[in-house]
């Protein structure tokens, strides 16, 4: 149980840490590893609660995926340091005001939080502990329950795709490349010529 | 205190959404931190399903956190792109440029 804790601390403290140093830090690519670095922290915490699928789902997609966009982005935008740093003294009090209350309002919440005590009794999926891995119970309940939201969710998808490649998207003029259709419409006739050469006189 | 229960991940959860709110707050220069910030608060919420999931013993709430993850993914995708089209045309990502967007 104590191994337990440690483990906990370890990985909160850590989370916490990454996640003052991606708002605090001067370079956006050093924020984008922080980043990376809470995430990665938070998978620990997911598996230390018993949510395994969801803890490789988050390294996968926000590492793998979410993460490496912000580094292309951040990589790509040529901004300059010094400019995007200013203001952020001016804006420091603000800032840590509007922190302080909310932190104090969710401390409250989260310190006097105590389960009803019929709860158990509406659970709509109760996690059995004997012979489910915690991907079969979600797969389980996923694919019956839920199917109508995940093929939503997987139409979200396809919308925020389109929606990204149709707003980045730009048709430059002047540059070279294949047209297909003219490719395929072109007709011997038109390009071919056959020419009678003497027997002796050919270059 | 090494007893680890529903208020410790609260707690955690509480704090990185805090630090979500005072990034966005902070950063008025850079929409790149907005955005991260937002995730951070995204990663707080999930937190907090996943832990009321566990402690209830509800594998509900993990589906949901799962749904938060594909619309974070989505959001994150649309936000960088209208940002690399923004940077194209205004040669800046301040904020307070934004405002004064017309048409």
């Amino acid at each position: 149980m104590i191994a337990h804790g440690v483990i906990f601390y370890l990985f909160a403290i850590i989370t916490v840490f990454a996640a003052t140093m991606v708002i605090f830090s001067r370079n956006p690519v050093h924020s984008v590893l922080f980043l990376i670095l809470a995430f990665f922290n938070s998978a620990g915490l997911f598996i230390l609660i018993g949510a395994e699928f969801l803890a490789m789902i988050l390294v996968v997609v926000y590492v793998g995926a979410v993460a490496v966009l912000f580094m292309f982005v951040v990589m790509m935008l040529d901004v300059s340091l010094a400019e995007m740093r200013e203001g952020l003294l001016h804006n420091l009090p603000l800032g840590a005001a509007v922190g302080f209350i909310l932190l104090m309002e969710l401390g409250f919440v989260a310190g006097g939080w105590v389960f009803a005590p019929d709860a158990s009794n509406y659970l709509f999926a109760p996690i059995t502990t004997v012979g489910l891995t915690n991907t079969e119970a979600i797969g389980n309940i996923l694919y019956t329950h839920y199917i109508y939201y995940f093929q939503t969710a997987g139409l979200i998808l396809l919308v925020a795709m389109i929606g990204a490649i149709l707003l980045t998207h730009r048709s430059r003029p002047g540059v070279k490349k294949q047209n297909i259709s003219d490719q395929v419409s072109r007709k011997p006739s038109d390009t071919i010529q056959i020419k009678k050469v003497k027997s002796g006189e050919g270059a | 205190m090494f007893e680890i229960g529903l208020a410790h991940y609260l707690i955690l959860s509480a704090i990185l959404f805090t630090l979500g709110i005072m990034g966005i707050f902070i950063n008025r220069k850079n929409v790149i931190i907005i955005l991260m910030s937002i995730e951070l608060m995204l990663l707080a919420v999930n937190i907090n399903f996943i832990a009321f999931s566990a402690f209830l013993g509800d594998i509900s709430g993990q589906i949901f956190s799962l749904f938060i993850l594909t619309v974070a993914a989505g959001e994150a995708a649309i936000g960088l792109a209208i940002l690399v089209v923004y940077f194209r045309n205004r040669r800046s990502i301040a904020v307070d440029d934004i405002s004064t967007m017309r048409g």
